[in-house]
Formats: C-alpha cells, structure tokens, sequence
C-alpha cells in the first residue's frame, strides 16, 4: 500500500503525547538495547527508515511536499540505496519538534530554492545506505554469518552461500537494536548502477489528489474548533485605529472579535463562512500612515533614479565595460521593467493554532517546518520543548510559505486569546492577493558595445529595484549587496552567466519599496533572464547577426549552457525554413544549478493576439531522478511564468495593492497552453534544481519570437498593457 | 435549512439560506474534497455537479440547491471503482499539488458526460479553471485518454 504524508487523528493525538520527546518514542525493551519506535509501534531502523513487520517502509521525509515531487524523489533517493520494494514504500514527515529534540538528524526543512533533493541527495541516500548494512548485518546475525556473505534486494535478504533468504520486516526489529555503522564507511551506489533514481515511477501521492481525500491545510478539523477570518492593515505599515465589535457581535456563530497584533483584526465563529461574513460587516477604521501616499508611479520614477546612479553594488565585472562603451562607435540601450506579482497559490494562506499557558500547537501547510516553528515559538512566548508543528499538505507554495509566516504568527495570536479551543485561520484570496509577499520590482538599462564586426565588446547592465534579502534575511547581505538579485548573472556558481565578453559589468542600485517582496518561484531568474536575452536578441539585431550565432559566438567558454541552447534550436530546426507566419525566439540561462534553454514557435494573429504553437525546453540538471515529474514541471513552470508574461502585474495605488482576486489578477487557462515538449538532459557530476530553473526562459523566448514576428520589442510587463493577448 | 440530495443521501442542511453551497457542503455536510480558491467563480476549485452539471458551488446560496441532486468529488466514484476521469488522472500523472483537481476533475466528468468525445476546442471552449502548478498539458491528455475508457 502506498500512501502519503497527511494528517490524521492518531498521528496527532501521539504526536502532541510526545511533543518535545520526539515522536518515534525510547522504549526500553528486556534485552537492554533501545529501539526508537514510530508512533505505530514499528522500529526505527534509523531516523530516515521504518520498517513494519509486513514490510512496509516508511520512509521519512523532512523537506515539503506541495506538488512539485520532492517526497517521491526523496524516497526513490533512500530506497535506491535501501534496496527496498518500492511498491511498499510509504512516507511521513517527521515534525520540526522532533527535528529540534533529536538534534537535526534530519537536517534542513527548508524548501524552496529548488533545493529539495539536491542539497539533501547525499545524506538521505547515506540514510538509506547505512538502513540497508544493518538489515542485512541484522540477518547475518541471525544466521551467525558474516554479513559479507548477504546480499539484499526488492526487501529480501540472501544468504549467497547457502541460498537462505529473509525480509526487511522479519529483521528490523533486531536490526533496530545495532548501532549504525558510519555513514562514511559505506560506498554510495555508482549512478550506472541506479535502478530507482532516473526511473519514472508513479508519484507517491496522487490517489488521495483525486478523490478529495487528501486533506491540506484549509480543510483541517480538530474537535471543539472556530473559525476565524482575518483583515490586515490594506496599507503595508498601517495599523488598526478602531473597529466596532459590537456590530457584529450579535451576528450567527459569531464568538469573538479580536485584534491580531496592532496591525489586523480577526473575528472567530463556529464556522468559517459566518466568521468571513461578520467580518465584511465590521466597522474597521485604519491608520494608514504615511505609505498610503505611495503609488506604482512613484515607485517607478524611484527605481528610474537608479539606472543611472553613481553607487550601485558590482557583482560581475572584467575588463572596463565603462571606458569601451564611452569609447564605442556603436552602442545599442534599452531599458527594461519587471513588475510586482503576487503568488497566488490554489490553497489561500492558513494555520491552525491550539494555545495553552504552557503548550502550542500549529498546523500548518508550509514549505519550512522549522520557520513555521520560529514563528510558533516567537508569537507564543513559549519555548521550543513546549511548543510542536505539525505539517499539512499545502495546496501550491511557489516561495509563499516558505520564508514567511505571517499567517502562522496571526493564529497563534488568535488563538492566545482564547486557550485551550482550536482556531483554523484562512485567508479569503482578497487577503491573499492584498497581502502578499511580492515578486520584486525591478527595472534594467542595459547598454551594449558593438565593434565595426559586430562583436559584443562591452556590457553594462544596471538592475535597479528591491532587494528581498534586505527586507527578508538582511543578515545575508554581503556588505550591503544582494547577491541574490544577481540570480543568472553571477561570475561563477549556480546562477553563473553563461556569456563571456570582454568588458562586462553588472551592477545593482538597491531601490527599497514599502511593498514586501518575497521569493516567487524562480526569484530574480524570472526578469533577469527577460533582460539579458531580449536583448542579446536586440544586439544581435543590431550586429545584422541571428541570434543563435551571435550567442554561440558568446558562449564559447559555457559549454553546459551552450548544450541546452543547442538542444532547443536543433529540435526546433532553427537553421530549418518555418512554416508560413510562424516566428521563433531563443533564450538560455543557468540557474539554481541547472542549465536550461527555451525556443519558442508564435504567430501573431490580428496583431495582437500571440498564438504559442510550441515551446522546446531543454534542462541539464546533472542527474535526473525522475524524468516524467521533470516533464510536468517544466510545463507547470512555463503556465507560471506565462501567465506572469502576458497577464499578471500588481499595482499599488495609495500605498495598497490593487488587485484582489482572479478577475483582475489572471491566470493561464487549458486553451492558452502551447504545447511543451521537454529534453532532460542529465550531464552527471552536478546536481541542479528542477522545480524553478526553467520557469524563466519562456518569457524571453516568447518575447523574443514576438520581436521576430513584428518587429516591435517590449520592454514592459505583463503584456495585457500593450494590448497582446494569449489565445 | 435545505434539504438536497448529496452523493445520493438525503441531507438536510441547517444553514442561513444564503450560505454558499460550498461553504455548507464543507462545513456542515463536511466533505471538504471541493476547495474554496477565489469565492468568486473564476477559478473553479468548487465545481461540484448539480443534477449533472457542473456548477461552482461558491456563489450559488445553498437554498438554491434545495431538492437537487448534488454530486461532489467525494461522490464520483462508484462504490470502490474510480470514475474513468479520476483513473486517468491516475495514470497520466495529472495532479502536482492537486488543491485545484478536485474542481478540475467535476468539470471534466460533466463534460464528458456532455460530449463524450470532446474536441480540444470543447475543452478550451468548457474547462476554464485555473491550476496554478500549471498542469494543463497532462490534463488534456487525461481528458482523451477518458474519452477513449
């Protein structure tokens, strides 16, 4: 049987016993050795395996399953090395409470950045391993063979000499009793020899997807719980000045009306819908403060300022990009701006709180267990040994609920005011859309440097706009640069720029806003990859030269980053002649360790509405775990970065966020989907991200094909201002 | 209070005649397979059926449900046997984080049950909800995959 990580009512009831202890629980047995337990009784072989007499293994997972595929690659990572039957593999999430109770054996719950699987693929492959040697150490025993004569495979242990066999579930409880040996003495498997890594198999969780079984965050139930509907400050920084109670007090299912910090107000009902109504009818009045006299326009003359600052912090630089330029005979400027966009994800924000004087509880679907715990522990007042996280599956994260926790915060301070009762806190999708932690805002001059050859001889590009580190982690400022705002234009590493030129710079003028930007999927990757590529396709205009060849030209010393380009354009048939009106665009970049490039196939009908037959995406993530879950999110990343394209933008107008639900923030619909054909093409010795890369070059190359086919270069988002529409 | 027919049990539901079907089908019949995403019909994550058709259940009241047959994705399946949308998700891998499926599913098996062998303009023309992870590509498949079970 296989089944997922989700809530149930014995998980909490054994989880909240042995909050602070850790979940799997110390049982002393008669023998004297301790084996750890999972809440069922079954033994831990090791913090990453359990095994259950029938066999089944539970495999532990700590990073967050919210449709990208992180649980199902995670456990084809530990049974590769387990050497488990995969059709037995079952997987949970241990809590951050237990995390903190056993020192972090399960290392980093963090997930976003693409990170899931390649910043963990060592240690839980190690976890696997090091299961596998002691099931198999533990039958030898059995046996009184040495353990160099057993051999394990689909769950089943064999004694080669004699042909005796065993399984993992007769063992594991005398395998649970050994001391593990060191990770490091045991040889991870060669990747020729994978059998479940690079295979794609079935995800793990998508039978409870689709008979609404599956229970996310905002469909929660716990006995004796309220319901509570939330409304923050519409003005970033505002506060609550007032609010009438007592009109709304007397409302159906109304039980109180409470401040929630100094900034929002909340009403708890028996359900949820009379909590939201009784909460459009109160009177609130608010003290906006002194952004309510912010507006997107000035926000953009902010960032204009910058383009052309004197201080700006220099990330990427060689040769004098400013004296060649000053010194060039043809140059070629553009200026580029990307807009606020909010995430949106399907499921609206919530969590649920429990509060007592001396214990909180938190559900809560979240992409970092620990964060949410942070957030636990700081609003409750209580510390980490009273305090538990339980992780519920998350309807959509896109870098919403991963570094931020604002709604964690809130039903925490909820649920403060009335101990002991249960409150689920959602948000309406007004909430969500107004309250968001926003793509930021951000605007580029780019000005390029062309010899008599048409060769690139100089490039600056200036990025000016919001820095998220400065308003989200400034402690990871590096002498007040963000180095992440260079996302795809680093030197060297997992966002490296896959360009050489002879004299480059590139540069940032920090331009902070009041609107809280956040990590949406892809973070900088999405405009600076709409900068450099539109316009090496504008330079490549400029020098008479296709765009194809005046980037290979570039590309020389990026042989990765040239292979996926190459990909694209030879499946496209670039050098081919294209069917009558259809127009192609090309765009490449690295990013959270992965290679990646698109080409585009558009036509423009009625000169306005961009028809997207085909779009080829190539992605080098080192190794592939599982190429048909790659596949899907590749296209999921393109509807993503798509609707942003064409669709998505929000605007601030008297300090607040304009846009407040779907009708007037967008997003792609089944009859805008091109068709996505995807070339996975694993080069080894690296791992690189999945769930983002990719995300970023349809935009360009959609762009870029428009520019193709009409002439007409745009240099402003979404694409719905100058009137262009998907069909 | 309204009295319907949900997933083929009578049920009276005791709720200011107002409420959102949605809203009392999640929290007072408590089936909460079909999600709340907008509250205003645009991104049909509430689709459930109503006498056969798909509706989006969060801005019709639910006193005009009173006397009908409503069918939520809790109620598509027969007995222990998936309905052909559902296993075809299944097999083509449609759902990645799958809060919007439930929705998407409703919409596609009323359409099916319409057109038994839709065009792709039938589903650009009848499948409008949103799916923010994008999984659109799959979905088509699904659906003539479906259309052929």
């Amino acid at each position: 049987m296989i089944t997922t990580p989700r809530f149930n009512r014995r998980s909490f009831i054994i989880g909240s016993a042995a909050a602070g202890a850790g979940l799997a629980l110390g049982l002393k047995i008669p023998f004297g050795a301790t084996v750890v337990r999972a809440q069922d009784g079954s033994p831990e072989i090791n913090a990453w395996v359990v095994i259950r007499p029938d066999d089944t293994v539970v495999i532990r997972v700590a990073r967050s399953e919210m449709g990208q595929g992180t649980i199902t690659g995670l456990a084809q990572m530990v049974a590769e090395e387990l050497e488990c039957d995969w059709s037995k593999v079952t997987t949970e999430y241990p809590t951050p409470g237990q995390s903190v109770a056993r020192k972090r054996v399960w290392g980093d719950f963090s997930t976003g950045g693409s990170r899931g699987i390649r910043t963990s693929q060592e240690y839980v492959r190690q976890g696997g391993a090091v299961a596998r040697q002691m099931l198999i150490q533990a039958a030898a025993n059995g046996w009184s063979v040495p353990a160099s004569e057993c051999s394990a495979a689909n769950s089943v242990i064999t004694h080669k000499p004699t042909g005796r066999t065993t399984t993992y579930g007769k063992v594991a409880e005398a395998a649970a009793k050994l001391t593990p040996p060191d990770a490091k003495s045991i040889a991870l498997k060669d990747p020729k020899d994978w059998k479940l890594i690079g295979k794609s198999v079935k995800r793990l969780d998508t039978v409870d997807k689709v008979t609404g079984a599956q229970v996310y965050g905002a469909d929660l139930k716990l006995p004796g719980m309220l319901n509570a509907a939330i409304k923050d400050s519409p003005v970033f920084g505002g506060k609550v000045k007032s609010f009438e109670a007592d009109k709304v007090k007397g409302m159906p299912g109304v039980k109180h009306v409470l401040p929630v910090g100094d900034s929002a107000v909340a009403v708890v009902a028996d359900t949820w819908w009379e909590a939201k109504t009784a909460l459009d009818a109160l009177p609130i009045v608010w003290d906006e403060g002194p952004n309510a006299q912010v507006s997107s326009a000035t926000i953009a003359e902010m960032l204009k300022q910058g383009l052309d600052a004197p201080q700006a912090f220099v990330r990427n630089q060689n040769g004098d990009a400013k004296a060649t330029l000053a010194g060039a005979t043809k140059k070629v400027e553009a200026v580029y701006a990307y807009p606020f966009q909010n995430h949106a994800p399907m499921e609206p924000m919530n969590a649920t709180a429990k509060y007592t004087a001396d214990h909180c509880e938190v559900w809560v679907p979240t992409q970092n267990g620990e964060a949410a715990f942070a957030a636990t522990l700081a609003a409750s007042g209580l510390p980490a040994d009273k305090c538990e996280v339980y992780k519920i599956n998350l309807g959509g994260g896109f870098g919403r609920r991963g570094a931020f926790h604002d709604y964690v915060t809130q039903a925490v301070l909820i649920a403060k005011q009335i101990p002991g009762t249960p409150v689920k806190l959602l948000w309406t999708r007004e909430e969500d859309m107004t309250h968001g932690r926003y793509h930021p805002v951000m605007q580029s001059k780019l000005v390029g440097a062309l010899d008599s050859s048409g060769n690139l001889t100089a490039l600056h590009l200036r990025l000016s706009g919001q820095s998220i580190l400065a308003a989200v982690f400034p402690q990871n400022l590096q002498d007040g640069r963000d180095n992440l705002a260079f996302q795809g234009l680093d030197p060297t590493g997992d966002f490296a720029f896959g360009y050489t030129i002879p004299n480059l710079l590139i540069d940032h003028a920090m331009r902070n806003t009041h609107v809280p930007p956040g990590f949406w999927r892809g973070v900088n990757i999405n405009q600076n990859a709409i900068f450099v590529e539109c316009f090496m396709d504008e330079l490549a205009k400029a020098a008479g030269q296709d765009p194809l060849e005046f980037r290979r030209k570039l590309m020389t010393k990026h042989p990765k980053h040239l292979a996926v380009l190459n990909a694209v354009a030879d499946r496209a048939g670039w050098s081919m002649p294209k069917p009558q009106g259809v127009h192609r665009g090309l765009a490449q970049m690295m990013a959270f360790g992965s290679y990646v490039a698109a080409c585009a196939e558009i036509s423009v009908k009625a000169g306005n509405k961009i028809d997207i037959h085909r779009i080829i995406c190539a992605t080098d993530p080192g190794y592939a775990v599982n190429p048909a879950q790659i596949e899907r999110q590749i296209a999921g990343s393109f509807v993503y970065g798509l609707s942003a394209l064409f669709m998505e933008e929000c605007t601030v107008k008297d300090g607040r966020i304009e846009q407040t639900n779907f009708h007037n923030y967008d997003s792609m619909r089944i009859a805008h989907m091109p068709k996505v054909e995807s070339i996975v093409m694993p080069s080894g010795g690296f791992w690189g991200g999945v769930g983002e890369p990719t995300i970023c070059v349809a935009a360009p190359a959609v762009l870029n094909a428009y520019a193709a086919a009409t002439g007409k270069r745009i240099r402003t988002f979404p694409l719905k201002n100058h009137g262009l529409q998907m069909v | 209070m309204a009295r319907m027919t949900i997933n083929g049990k009578t049920t009276e539901v005791t709720v200011n005649p107002s409420t959102p079907l949605l809203w009392a089908i999640r929290e007072q019949v408590g089936l909460t397979g079909t999600k709340y995403g907008c509250g205003v019909a645009q991104c049909g994550a509430c689709t459930v059926h109503i006498d056969g058709k798909a509706v989006r259940s969060c801005i019709m009241p639910v006193a005009a449900a009173e006397g009908k047959q409503v069918t939520t994705i809790e109620g598509l399946a027969s007995g222990g046997t998936l309905h052909k949308v559902q296993q075809a998700w299944i097999d083509y891998q449609v759902p990645q984080c799958g809060y919007c499926q439930a929705g998407m599913i409703m919409a596609v098996a009323a359409l099916l049950k319409d057109k038994p062998k839709p065009t792709d303009a039938d589903i650009d023309g009848t499948i409008t909800n949103i799916c923010r992870c994008g999984t659109f590509q799959q979905v088509r498949e699904a659906i003539h995959a479906a259309a052929k079970a």
